[in-house]
């Protein structure tokens, strides 16, 4: 697997912690998960109640690369502004750079993530872009100093899976050097799978685990399921045809009619 | 002197942000904290004058996905 910002993963697993049922649950769903990466966010907080205070507590037994994210930022300044809160509180450079354009699709601004980027970028930051699947904007990500791209599969929490495999194989293929992370819109197992075999190196999901009604059990799909594509794309799968090739050999059959 | 906290209006006799925190019960609390909309580092908040009318973020870890 390729690094990230020079951090070698245990796996391709990004686990969010948004909407589980109990911080219990939300434990025992990273227990069985394994994943080597939960996302974060920043809300704000009460002097009374102090909600976050054992959210960050839980967080940090958990023993998991901290992503924080600038989740529901619709501006440049909103963005840049949320990440240096976050690299104060968690304590890293990394960020999950998020510019939402749209609301109905919560589809990336592109352009309005390019300019955070650069902005982040020559700030020190190690920005982890959730964009579309589109080449250009990936390249300009790029040349702002992103060295990993997170496309999306599908809308935030649709589940609908990978709705552009042709988009993500190419993205695939025009950055061979980029860590890639497909991000949102996976909703099964099945989808991280094509994901790990178009050679992505790793998955970001939430909604798919938190929202099933057994999070451990689902996150632990999610787990043999980025294991069984990351090992089947090192395996080099065949290539696809149109037509039908049998495969027992025909020399040597039987004259029966 | 009247703020803004996190969306809600306070009065506060507080000159400086770090004053403002301790008068709302932060403490020690792992917060990060902005004043119309400008980060404003943990290290700066002593010295950060509030004014009348200032509109002030402290946001803590939060779920996320």
């Amino acid at each position: 697997m390729r690094a990230f910002y020079g951090t070698h993963l245990a796996n391709g697993f990004m686990l969010g912690t948004a909407q589980y049922p109990s911080p219990a649950i939300l434990s025992d769903a990273f227990q069985r998960s394994g994943a080597s990466v939960a996302t974060v966010s920043l809300r704000r907080e009460s002097g009374q109640d102090r909600a976050g205070q054992d959210f960050w507590a839980l967080i940090q037994n958990l023993g998991v690369h901290i992503l924080p994210n600038t989740a529901g930022c619709h501006t440049v300044k909103e963005a840049v502004t949320t990440a240096h809160m976050a690299r104060e509180i968690f304590g890293t450079k990394w960020i999950k750079l998020e510019v939402i354009g749209e609301e109905d699709t919560l589809q990336p601004d592109v352009f309005g993530l390019t300019e955070a980027a650069r902005i982040l970028s020559d700030d020190g930051f190690q920005v982890f872009p959730y964009t579309t699947e589109d080449l250009v904007v990936a390249g300009k990500l790029v040349d702002a100093g992103c060295e990993v791209l997170m496309p999306w599969g599908a809308p935030i929490g649709s589940g609908q899976g990978l709705n552009n495999l042709f988009g993500l194989r190419a993205m695939r293929a025009h950055f061979p050097d980029i860590p890639l992370v497909v991000d949102a819109g996976i909703g099964l197992p099945s989808h991280a799978v094509q994901a790990m075999e178009l050679g992505y190196d790793a998955v970001l999901l939430n909604t798919a685990v938190a929202k099933a009604g057994d999070p451990a059990q689902m996150a632990q799909a999610f787990a043999a399921a980025i294991t069984a594509g990351q090992m089947a794309h090192a395996a080099d799968p065949m290539e696809a045809r149109d037509m039908a090739a049998p495969s027992t050999p025909l020399l040597g059959k039987a004259f029966l009619s | 002197m009247k703020l803004q906290l996190n969306g809600a209006t306070v009065l506060s006799k507080a000159t400086t942000l770090a004053q403002l925190l301790d008068e709302n019960n932060y403490g020690a609390a792992t917060v990060a904290t902005a004043v119309n909309g400008t980060f404003v580092p943990a290290t700066l908040r002593a010295e950060h004058t509030l004014s009348d009318g200032d509109q002030i973020e402290v946001l803590a870890p939060m779920q996320g996905g």
